[in-house]
């Protein structure tokens, strides 16, 4: 049961983050230049996968106690920030995420940059692909390795952050456009309740409380922080007419 | 020093977020956590509780 609401959540977190990517990597590919963005994709995905390889093999070094208190801090303060943006979303009082919104802006500004050519590649290009690649990509890589690491496996988590990569690079060479029919917020917000479930379980049992049942409680915990959510976006929702 | 303010800048609201609040409330939490289980009660219930208040909190904040 831990291992598939483990998968999901490293899978359904990696997917949310590699759109977003997507998004900035064909704004500036259709714009500018696809070979420069393309290097820049290239150079940060070594540059992550040096990151994982470094710090992966560290974490498992740490006792398992310290590491679930310190990365289910991390993921409580991590998830609640995210669980709350959706909320805020899913009850109207922030905008919804626009992926539509985001490549134009991207495109435009694309656009508009100077060209500047350094070791052959289109600069603006490829800086903006290596960052937008490299800064979205560092948040998959922060949820696969505490995961992985405070579970103790790594591997199933780097295994959902493939396939969602697999799915995100077909998707979007199939659709040749930002991937707009993706329901953000909704994965956002599963992504949060899923951040904040296991955030909540782990640390509390570094901080050396034990959970009845051990393991057969993260459902529960689960279905807690569903509810709760769910009561605070429809308490939004009713309070805001009131508010308009 | 300004690339080092960047990257502490860029942790910052990587990790923190919007709501610095959430941060120091979690401590607390785990705090009391480590409190409480150290003195044999059970102490598992605490922490939802806590974050559901953070939550509320933080949303109540951003609501006004």
């Amino acid at each position: 049961m831990t291992e598939v609401f483990l998968f999901l959540s490293a899978f359904l977190a990696s997917a949310v983050e590699m759109v977003e990517a997507l998004t900035i990597v064909l704004a500036v590919g259709v714009t500018r230049d696809w070979r420069s963005s393309l290097t820049g994709v290239g150079i940060a995905v070594v540059a992550l996968a040096a990151i994982v390889a470094a710090l992966g093999p560290a974490l498992t070094l740490i006792p398992l106690n310290a590491l679930r208190l310190v990365v289910g801090a991390l993921l409580l303060v991590f998830g609640l920030q995210w669980l709350r943006k959706a909320i805020l979303r899913a009850s109207g009082y922030v905008a919804l995420h626009d992926e539509e919104l985001a490549f134009a802006r991207e495109a435009e500004e694309a656009r508009a940059a100077a060209t500047e050519r350094r070791a052959g590649l289109d600069w603006y290009a490829f800086t903006i692909a290596f960052k937008g690649v490299l800064l979205e990509g560092l948040e998959v890589a922060f949820i696969v390795l505490t995961f992985g690491s405070a579970q103790g496996s790594i591997p199933l988590a780097a295994v959902a952050a493939a396939v969602a990569l697999v799915l995100v690079v077909v998707a979007g060479i199939a659709a040749k456009e930002p991937l707009t029919r993706v329901p953000e917020n909704t994965l956002k917000f599963a992504v949060g309740v899923m951040l904040t479930t296991f955030g909540v379980f782990w640390a509390a049992e570094g901080a050396g409380a034990h959970w009845p049942g051990d393991e057969a409680s993260l459902p529960v915990v689960l279905a807690f922080v569903v509810l709760v959510s769910f009561g605070f976006v429809a308490a939004l929702r009713r309070q805001r007419p009131a508010l308009a | 020093m300004n690339a080092l303010r960047r990257f502490g800048h860029f942790w910052w609201d990587f990790v923190v977020g919007d709501d610095w609040r959430i941060a120091a409330g979690v401590a607390i939490a785990l705090g009391a956590t480590a409190a409480l289980a150290a003195t044999d009660q059970p102490a598992w219930w605490f922490l939802p509780l806590a974050v559901a208040l953070l939550l509320y909190l933080s949303l109540r904040r951003a609501a006004r």
